[in-house]
């Protein structure tokens, strides 16, 4: 690929690594990756913090966000200060994962959290509970290495799902299709793999569930659950939630759904090919091991191919991060107002954490790369370089400059265009780095 | 809105394009686009078409409500309308309450209502209906949409077809051709020998592949979509900085959408245009539609060459406590629509607006005051062109498929009617074959 190295270039592959399975690394570290080689780096990232703990997560402990404000009555003026109070506390909470992720030595967890958090995509905007938002997404962290039928389980009982998708008070004379529907369709099997008369049924399966907003706990209620006889994917019994979830992710094609989802989000767009699918599937096996799974895919040579090399867009929370990481800085030590202008920057990019536009999760790929985004992307680069550290670059001889960039961002090398468009600056480190955050190369991963 | 005279947008236009050209912009033709925009603005009478879409499916018996339909009271005993809450139509249907503004159009003949819009074995998925509304191409997964295939049999040109806010949508991306994204806040470019630099990245390379060709594209377009919108942008940021400074802001409080030019040469500026305060819980919710469709007016005010504009708004998946959600989303589009439509009445340019959703939902209601996932629904157009009145007929609410409405009107005799009569562009090339035009442009 234009933006990598040749293939068999271990540093090219090392930095390759870096971004899919975490936000992409600093020049030293992908040299020290480098040196290590590609198995011992991927036996790294898998393995994570170890007994020691990550120092960035002790950095970052989940945040006390204060308490949940409820609904407060009619009053516009306590209204507006109650909301007022919760979009402090969003802040917050954005803020923090933003922190999190920026200051891990081991970024695969905070990866794979975000993953997960695209897949079971829950927006406050509806939720309106920043607390209930910051538990599930310690769920997904907490969960989200395991086995998959484990944290389906968990996310059927997740207080902010059930208010997202309507889960609490269905029932039985009339239950609400919304969590069965997206449970099958986007969370576990895929649209194809089960039919309306499914949906339907599922959702007769899991009536009887009400949120208790006294301690935020879902509870049965037995009266209100349908306990007839339900058939479901072709089978027939008295399902409820939990033997509704143990019957669809025992499906065959609930394995591929989710491999297919994890592979077009560290790996490449469209179907997976036959052969890694192949690979892949024991991997996960009848155990839905994502951590096997996750190895298996970045020790796959596919994954290391051109069909994947540059195959994928950054994400915007993949972009900001990386760049924040590259140019060591700090979500709220960061020039001027640093969270206003991160929170900003993912708003006009369109994908703030925990408010993603619907259940299907952020788009991908070219949807990323309008104009309008290239304006957001322009407007954070320059603020990114009036405070990070470009002495990468900034102590190169000039002559060297664009090259330095390239390192510092972790790229291979520039296209010919792109070299030469960044040599009419490299007189100003500070402008060659901000040409260089929106160069086409960077664009992408 | 007169305060962007088609004279000013001219001058800041000119001033923008011999900016860039002081600069040294090369590649992409800057001279060419920014003096075509300037000097060939959309002729006169050349219609422009509106594009609204609703996403999360709105529920078509809460917008047009069969209130004296027995069938739809038993459904929906806690959620439906009784005939005198409803804003009368006739044949028995009428608006949403909230809607009082296109009721007065409906009055003045400039609402169309097709009713029982959809197409054959309809998907209750909102992704997958999405993207069949927004292909046109229910049949088969396509990878283009309707709007993108008439960008691409019409010059390529993508500036004709232009969406508000980050991402693209679908309906917008052609084979070759993809219609712009125009932020909703001023341009800011970088200045001088960086613009000159950035100008270069923006040029097509052999050694470009995958996306990153498609980021090529971008960084150029950016500069294309700036030379032709930068001046309208700016204008609304300076308006708006002025309405926030009359009416009471801290001075040197930092504006919502700071004045922030086209900067045509000279320094680079070293702060972000970024809003002071964001909240997760209304970042999406405070009317963006009214913001978006305001962009639009100042761009059709201006005449930039643009014929098709999309905008959206969201959140209509009710599936509980419907009635609330949808009356203040049915208000805001409302509100907004009409707005838009008074703004952009008297112009040389027609305007026709069209506003549908993925799906309807079901008749009955479920446990929680909401409905679920359900198939057609009505489309409604509207307009100082359009011939107001009902178009289609009304699905029966007792002779259902599966608790759903069947549909009525194919949606592609919608779009081809629009594309005909607005667009003046022969239907069958987008569509792939022709379908029944209605007659309601």
């Amino acid at each position: 690929m234009s933006s990598g190295a040749p293939a068999g270039d271990p540093w090219g592959d090392a930095a390759h690594l870096l971004r899919r399975a975490g936000f992409g690394g600093r020049p030293e570290e992908i040299d020290a990756a480098a040196g290590n080689g590609y198995a011992a780096t991927v036996d790294a990232l898998i393995a994570g913090p170890g007994a020691a703990g990550d120092p960035g997560a002790a950095a970052t402990p989940l945040p006390d966000l204060g308490p949940e404000i409820r609904d407060t009555g009619r009053d516009p003026a306590t209204r507006k200060a109650a909301d007022q109070q919760r979009a402090q506390q969003e802040q917050q909470l954005v803020a923090w994962w933003l922190d999190r992720m920026t200051r891990v030595t081991a970024p695969l967890v905070e990866k794979r959290t975000f993953f997960w958090h695209g897949h079971w995509a829950t927006s406050e905007q509806k939720v309106r509970s920043p607390q209930l938002m910051l538990r599930q997404n310690q769920t997904l962290r907490t969960l989200g290495g395991g086995d998959f039928g484990v944290l389906a389980h968990a996310m059927v009982r997740d207080p902010a799902l059930a208010l997202w998708l309507d889960a609490s008070g269905s029932t039985r004379k009339a239950p609400n299709e919304n969590l069965g529907r997206e449970l099958m369709e986007l969370f576990t099997l895929g649209v194809g793999n089960y039919t309306e008369t499914d949906v339907r049924e599922a959702a007769r399966a899991l009536t009887g569930w009400r949120l208790d907003r006294a301690n935020d706990q879902l509870v049965f209620v037995p009266a209100a659950h349908d306990d007839g006889t339900k058939t479901i994917l072709g089978h027939t019994a008295d399902f409820d939630a939990d033997s509704l979830v143990d019957l669809i992710i025992s499906q065959p094609a609930s394995h591929a759904y989710l491999l297919t989802r994890l592979w077009n989000r560290l790996a490449a767009p469209g179907p997976v090919p036959a052969d890694v699918l192949g690979r892949l599937l024991p991997a996960y096996g009848t155990g839905r091991d994502v951590t096997a799974l996750i190895k298996a895919l970045l020790l796959d040579p596919v994954f290391r191919s051109t069909q994947v090399r540059g195959a994928l867009v950054k994400q915007p929370v993949e972009y900001v991060v990386g760049t924040l990481r590259a140019l060591n800085i700090r979500v709220d030590t960061g020039p001027g107002r640093s969270r206003s202008t991160l929170l900003g920057t993912l708003n006009a990019l369109g994908q703030l954490p925990f408010a993603p536009p619907n259940v299907g999760g952020w788009p991908a790929g070219n949807a990323w790369l309008t104009s309008a985004a290239v304006q957001a992307r322009l407007g954070f680069a320059r603020w990114a370089v009036s405070g990070g550290d470009l002495g990468p670059v900034a102590s190169a001889p000039p002559a060297s400059r664009v090259d330095a960039a390239a390192r510092l961002l972790g790229l291979g090398a520039w296209t010919p265009r792109t070299r030469a468009a960044l040599q009419q600056v490299a007189a100003d480190p500070k402008e060659l780095v901000l040409l260089a955050l929106v160069s086409p190369e960077y664009a992408v991963q | 809105m007169d305060r962007w005279t088609r004279r000013r947008f001219l001058l800041a236009s000119g001033v923008v394009g011999a900016g860039a050209l002081a600069a040294g912009g090369t590649v992409i033709g800057i001279r060419e686009l920014a003096h075509g925009a300037a000097s060939n603005p959309l002729p006169a009478q050349s219609a422009v078409l509106v594009l609204v879409t609703l996403y999360g499916g709105n529920d078509g018996l809460g917008t047009v409500v069969p209130a004296a339909d027995h069938a739809y009271q038993d459904a929906r005993p806690d959620l439906a309308y009784s005939p005198e809450q409803v804003l009368d139509l006739g044949d028995g249907l009428g608006l949403n309450p909230a809607m009082k503004g296109l009721h007065g159009l409906w009055g003045r003949k400039q609402l169309a209502v097709v009713r029982g819009v959809g197409y054959p074995t309809p998907s209750h998925s909102h992704f997958q209906s999405m993207d069949i509304w927004q292909t046109a191409s229910p049949e088969a997964p396509q990878s283009t949409g309707w709007l993108g295939r008439w960008l691409d049999a019409t010059g390529k040109d993508p500036l004709r077809a232009v969406s508000l806010g980050g991402v693209l949508p679908p309906l917008l991306a052609g084979a070759s051709t993809a219609g712009s994204a125009l932020p909703t806040s001023a341009f800011r470019l970088p200045g001088g020998q960086s613009l000159r630099a950035f100008t270069a990245l923006g040029t097509p390379s052999a050694a470009d592949a995958g996306p990153q060709a498609q980021a090529t594209t971008s960084d150029r377009d950016l500069l294309t979509v700036a030379h032709t919108f930068g001046a309208v942008l700016d204008s609304r940021a300076k308006a708006g900085a002025k309405a926030g400074a009359k009416a009471g802001k801290a001075a040197g409080a930092p504006s919502a959408t700071p004045s922030t030019g086209p900067v045509p040469s000279g320094s680079t500026p070293s702060t972000p245009s970024t809003p002071a305060t964001l909240t997760l819980a209304t970042t999406q919710y405070t009317n963006p539609l009214a913001s978006q469709l305001d962009i639009v007016a100042a761009c059709i005010q201006a005449r930039v060459p643009t014929r098709v504009y999309s905008v959206s708004l969201g959140g209509f998946d009710t599936h509980a406590a419907e009635r609330g959600t949808q009356e203040q989303l049915l208000g805001e589009f409302d509100k907004s629509v009409t707005a838009f439509l008074g703004q952009v009445a008297n112009g040389p340019n027609p305007v026709v607006l069209a506003a549908y959703s993925e799906f309807g939902r079901r008749v009955q209601a479920n446990a929680n005051q909401g409905t679920d996932h359900g198939t057609a629904g009505p489309v409604l157009i509207a307009g100082s062109p359009v011939r107001g009145g009902f178009y289609g007929a009304q699905p029966s609410l007792t002779d259902l498929d599966a608790g759903d409405l069947k549909y009525s009107t194919d949606f592609r005799s919608v779009y081809a009617t629009l594309l005909h009569q607005v667009l003046d562009f022969d239907p069958a090339q987008v569509l792939g074959q022709e379908y029944p035009q209605l007659a309601f442009v």
